[in-house]
């Protein structure tokens, strides 16, 4: 009986938090609509969350195993391949991108130039990671990718989880502060095989 | 107020914003640790000529607006910002607050008021007026306790959203704030994070804005802060004095409750 009580108490309590939750979401989006102008060079497109981003703004980055484990599936499912299927590509061309932090920056204020746009957006890598072991100007929120191939190994099954995981780091981390940069278009799957040569090539200077 | 003039190499060295790394900062704050030198000083002098100034469709200066104090109270008042005022029916921090008064007292549209928010680092513009007056606002509570009222429901529901919101993820980087700014000793490449969660880090932060940023050449207020984290966020530009900045801000400032403003701050 007193189990009974206190079952009952635990799922009306869960349920109240649950209902709070969605009911903050809500006021969040309501917030958000009241905050952001529409108009020329604003894409409003970019404030509309996904599954992904709802559960994780919920849950302050912190889901259910179950849910994490739903959430892993679902964006594993959306990694696309190169056209050849070669997940290796010119490491030399990943080097680019790794360095790059140009792009995607929109608005009326300071949006990026077009002329720059052309050239692509870049990984911006090194705000988060420490990779070359040269760069000293590398941020740390993230895990040091220096020696990455040479300390992880370079076979096939690395360079699949390699490329995946650049592709959609929620593939393997639920609720990741990497930024999904295949599945949100920040980097073409082209460009993605490129960063891999460059993480795991024995000539890239990230395993010298 | 005393401004004493720089030396030629600071100016030519504040000048050059470009890859300034954390330790050249430290430089910068060294050479500048007479805080008279401190350039932000200069925007308050303007800021206090363009607050006293009538201006606009109804040719008033903004003297008689209340910041929450009382009409024409300065002194203290950003201390005790953001809050709920009853005549706007919401709660304002100190920007938002300025662009109502602009609005009722000198007659000035919206859209008049934010049609240039920012002086642009870019074409080494100088401040707006609209910036230089929230500098001048702002630093008459230099020395005082950041002291945010929490009365008011609205006071109460506003720093909830404003927490809530600060752990949205949006974007096309699934970026939050909380992303960078909820972790002890993080960094985006040099640049250090400060963590909100942190009390310590966090009044160290909120205590010295308005900020001189020497890498824009300009005084730098918490709306452009919230403004350029969600640039870098790659969202679209977020309204000035917005409800979801106004929460944020008013998030930030109660986390820093107790800390002592040292204004005008001067960062990278
Ligand atoms: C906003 C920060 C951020 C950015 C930008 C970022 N990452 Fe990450 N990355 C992380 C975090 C945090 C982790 C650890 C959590 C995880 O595994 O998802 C991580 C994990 C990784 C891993 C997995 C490491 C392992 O041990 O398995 C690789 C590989 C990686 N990142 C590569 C990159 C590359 C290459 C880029 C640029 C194209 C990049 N990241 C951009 C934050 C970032
Ligand atoms: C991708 C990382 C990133 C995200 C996401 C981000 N910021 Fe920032 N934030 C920065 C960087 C970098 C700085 C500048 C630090 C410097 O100049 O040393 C900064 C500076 C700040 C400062 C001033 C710190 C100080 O000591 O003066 C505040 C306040 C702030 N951010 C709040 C926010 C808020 C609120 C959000 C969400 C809307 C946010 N940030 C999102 C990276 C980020």
């Amino acid at each position: 009986m007193r189990n009974r009580m206190m079952i009952a108490a635990v799922i009306a309590c869960t349920s109240l938090a649950v209902l709070a939750g969605e009911n903050m979401q809500a006021k969040i989006e309501k917030l958000v609509a009241a905050s952001f102008k529409p108009g020329e060079g604003q894409d409003m497109s970019r404030l509309v969350q996904d599954e992904t981003q709802k559960l994780c703004s919920a849950t302050r980055n912190n889901p259910k195993a179950k849910d994490a484990d739903a959430l892993t599936a679902r964006e594993k499912a959306t990694i696309k391949y190169p056209a050849d299927n070669k997940l290796m590509g010119d490491w030399k061309e990943g080097e680019k991108l790794v360095k790059g932090g140009f792009g995607m920056r929109i608005g009326t204020i300071e949006p990026d130039p077009p002329a720059k746009q052309k050239g692509g957006n870049g990984g911006n890598c090194y705000a988060c990671h420490a990779v070359d072991a040269k760069e000293v100007a590398a941020g740390n929120l993230g895990p040091s990718l220096t020696g990455y191939g040479k300390l992880r190994g370079q076979g096939e099954d690395m360079v699949k989880y390699t490329y995946e995981k650049l592709y959609n780091a929620q593939a393997f981390v639920a609720c990741s502060s990497m930024p999904r940069l295949g599945h949100n278009g920040i980097l073409k799957p082209e460009q993605i095989a490129h960063v891999t040569a460059y993480l795991l090539s024995p000539e890239s200077p990230v395993n010298k | 107020m005393k401004f004493k003039a720089m030396s030629l190499s600071v100016v030519l060295a504040l000048a050059a914003p470009v890859a300034m790394g954390e330790a050249s900062v430290e430089e910068y704050r060294a050479m500048l640790a007479d805080k008279d030198a401190n350039p932000g000083f200069l925007i308050i002098d303007k800021g206090e000529i363009y607050f006293k100034e009538k201006r606009g469709p109804k040719n008033a200066s903004l003297e008689q607006c209340d910041f929450g104090l009382g009409v024409g109270k300065l002194k203290g008042a950003y201390a005790q910002l953001p809050r709920y005022f009853k005549d706007t029916k919401r709660v304002q921090d100190l920007e938002s607050r300025l662009v109502s008064c602009m609005m009722d007292l000198q007659g000035f549209t919206e859209a008049e008021v934010k049609a240039k928010l920012y002086g642009d680092q870019r074409l080494n513009e100088n401040n707006t007026q609209l910036e230089a007056i929230a500098t001048y606002v702002a630093f008459q509570s230099n020395g005082m306790k950041i002291d945010p009222p929490l009365k008011h429901a609205g006071e109460k529901e506003t720093l909830k959203l404003g927490e809530a919101y600060f752990w949205n993820r949006h974007g096309p980087m699934d970026f939050s704030c909380a992303t960078c700014h909820a972790e002890d000793g993080k960094r985006v490449r040099l640049q250090t994070l400060v963590n909100v969660y942190n009390k310590q880090d966090i009044q160290k932060t909120m205590s010295t804005w308005p900020t001189y940023r020497v890498s824009h050449g300009v005084a730098r207020n918490n709306q452009h802060r919230m403004w350029d984290c969600h640039w870098q966020m790659r969202t679209p530009d977020i309204d000035y004095g917005s409800p979801a900045t106004v929460a944020l801000i008013s998030f930030l400032t109660h986390q820093a409750k107790g800390g002592v403003y040292d204004l005008p701050g001067m960062k990278r």
